[in-house]
């Protein structure tokens, strides 16, 4: 998700000859960080909220009853386990599709690949609103329900092309005789692949597969012209709003929150112990 | 032969999958804002292009807000985003990726839970305006919920780590030996900042730009929750038109026009800039 850049030799600790102007810059680095960070801490704080009845608004006490009674709103449940089935299904799609574009892209000069590098780029880009709505027109004509499925394939559509332009960076940077070395030495075109390639590409397939993931279970606006009545977590908060939202979005928003940054920083460590 | 082949058979099923599921359905939806008719008894393509013109003017307040909103948003992004960027560019030293992956902390909880959270927030009898209004500082009527300040607030809020990323990117480029080069020259602070980093970090800001205003000006979610019912934007009409009235012609010509308005938008911007090809900015 996140890519660590290590600090060039170029910087060097130049600090203290740039008196104040350099403090104010840093207060205001953490201002903007604390701003940002800010709706967070509240999700979170109010997940141990002692609240009482639906409302949780105010602050009444500390507990972790929301913990325990996490699936007590069935229909919550449901919809978390919809977002997070859909976001390992468009994941796994996503991944698959977007590293064969990715590795014909890095590795090969053909026909149609401006093409497909505009409508890829117009996926990237296009509006939300516009796809979700022009996704929704499409689905009409054709008189296919919405549901579940329509969600996990518009999921795959708006994600794959990440996965593409994340993979085609890291196979630009390998040297392409590792591979001729390996059929040199007898093997086959799969089997080059499968114990060359894709070890060499995997921190990129694996970085394009989480940030599908994360794509995918944060997604509101694509989703809510194409659901039906198939709930997701973002869809369910959006409706439930009206009449407050109970302390159990609150822990699931946390426990999702907790999850990510902890894949991100593990994985950060981990490449750093792989240099 | 399979050589000449692998490249068409690796792009295949994705291809076609932005093909059916990103293209067609554009396709379709261009289709659609031609035609006349309703839910109940079907609609027809009979080229009616006042869909664009109906739609256009009766919607006109929604869409000159939205790229009102748009323009703001994106505006203080770049202005909030600069600074701090700059400040861990040049002085992060080794704790760079520590600073960048706090402002990125948002991206780990749900787009509509943030949203809500600063919904709670800024309440009237809230946790922030509440105490003030209790204490006499600010007057009873006192709001920032349901206004214009709120929608762009909140739309800044959302998108600001996606300007700081690239303008970063951009900094962290720069050679510190060019600004060095600078003062030797007898250039001050400011001038080496003004002549030196600031053109060198222009495809950073262009691409921060690209990336926040096409999805802020589009967005709905902001203008439901932070913005009342008096400062809509034409993603809520869109929304509205779709899945409330069902007028998919009125809805498509809207989604069309927003898109056109924003790629001529872009391609403006990339020519006043005088940058390099869009495309390949935003393929970096």
């Amino acid at each position: 998700m996140t890519t660590m850049t290590q600090a060039g030799p170029a910087v060097r600790a130049r600090r203290g000859r740039h008196g104040w102007g350099d403090r104010l810059l840093y207060a205001y680095t953490w201002l903007i960080i604390v701003w940002l960070c800010l709706p967070i801490a509240v999700m979170i704080a109010f997940g141990f909220n002692n609240a009482k009845g639906r409302l949780n608004l105010t602050w009444q006490g500390f507990t972790f009853t929301w913990y325990g009674k996490l699936f007590a709103v069935p229909d919550l449940t449901t919809a978390l386990v919809n977002s997070l089935t859909i976001a390992v299904l468009a994941a796994l799609g996503a991944t698959v599709l977007g590293t064969l574009i990715g590795l014909a892209l890095g590795r090969f000069r053909f026909r149609g690949q401006g093409a497909l590098n505009l409508v890829q780029f117009a996926a990237i880009s296009a509006p939300e609103t516009v796809m979700g709505a022009s996704l929704l027109s499409f689905f009409v004509q054709l008189g296919v329900g919405r549901g579940y499925l329509t969600i996990l394939v518009s999921h795959i559509m708006f994600s794959l092309s990440f996965v593409a332009v994340t993979v085609r960076a890291r196979v630009l940077t390998l040297d392409p005789f590792v591979e001729e070395a390996a059929q040199d030495l007898g093997a086959s075109g799969w089997t080059t692949f499968r114990l060359v390639t894709l070890p060499m590409i995997f921190p990129a397939v694996l970085a394009g597969g989480l940030l599908a993931f994360a794509l995918s279970i944060d997604d509101f606006i694509i989703t809510s012209f194409n659901s039906g009545s198939t709930l997701t977590f973002p869809l369910w908060i959006w409706g439930a709003q009206k009449n407050g939202l109970p302390p159990q979005v609150n822990v699931m928003g946390t426990l999702i929150f907790l999850a990510g940054v902890l894949l991100a920083v593990g994985n950060a460590v981990l490449a750093r112990r792989r240099r | 032969m399979r050589r000449r082949l692998a490249p068409y058979l690796l792009v295949l099923p994705g291809g076609l999958w932005l093909a059916i599921f990103f293209v067609l359905p554009m396709v379709v939806m261009l289709s659609f804002s031609l035609m006349q008719g309703d839910v109940v008894n079907g609609f027809q393509l009979t080229w009616h292009w006042q869909n664009y013109t109906d739609s256009l003017s009766a919607y006109d307040d929604q869409l000159i807000r939205s790229l009102v909103y748009g323009l703001l948003a994106t505006a203080a992004c770049v202005l909030l985003a600069y600074p701090a960027a700059y400040w861990i560019a040049f002085r992060g030293g080794s704790r760079k990726s520590t600073y960048l992956f706090l402002m990125l902390l948002p991206f780990f909880v749900s787009f509509v839970l943030r949203t809500f959270s600063w919904k709670f927030l800024l309440a009237d009898d809230g946790i922030v305006l509440g105490p003030l209004k209790n204490a006499g500082l600010l007057p009873q009527d006192f709001h920032v919920l349901a206004t214009g300040f709120a929608v762009v607030a909140g739309l800044t809020y959302n998108y600001l780590p996606f300007m700081v990323l690239p303008i970063y990117v951009a900094l962290e480029r720069v050679d510190p030996r060019l600004i060095e080069a600078a003062q030797d020259l007898y250039a001050g602070r400011a001038q080496a900042f003004l002549r030196v980093v600031l053109p060198l970090s222009v495809p950073g800001v262009f691409a921060g730009v690209l990336m926040t205003f096409v999805p802020v000006s589009a967005d709905y979610v902001n203008a439901t929750v932070l913005g009342g019912t008096n400062n809509t934007m034409i993603g809520n009409v869109i929304q509205n038109l779709y899945l409330v009235n069902n007028d998919y012609p009125q809805a498509a010509a809207l989604s069309f026009a927003l898109m056109a308005i924003l790629l001529i938008g872009i391609f403006a911007y990339a020519r006043a800039l005088g940058t390099e090809d869009v495309l390949e900015v935003a393929a970096r």
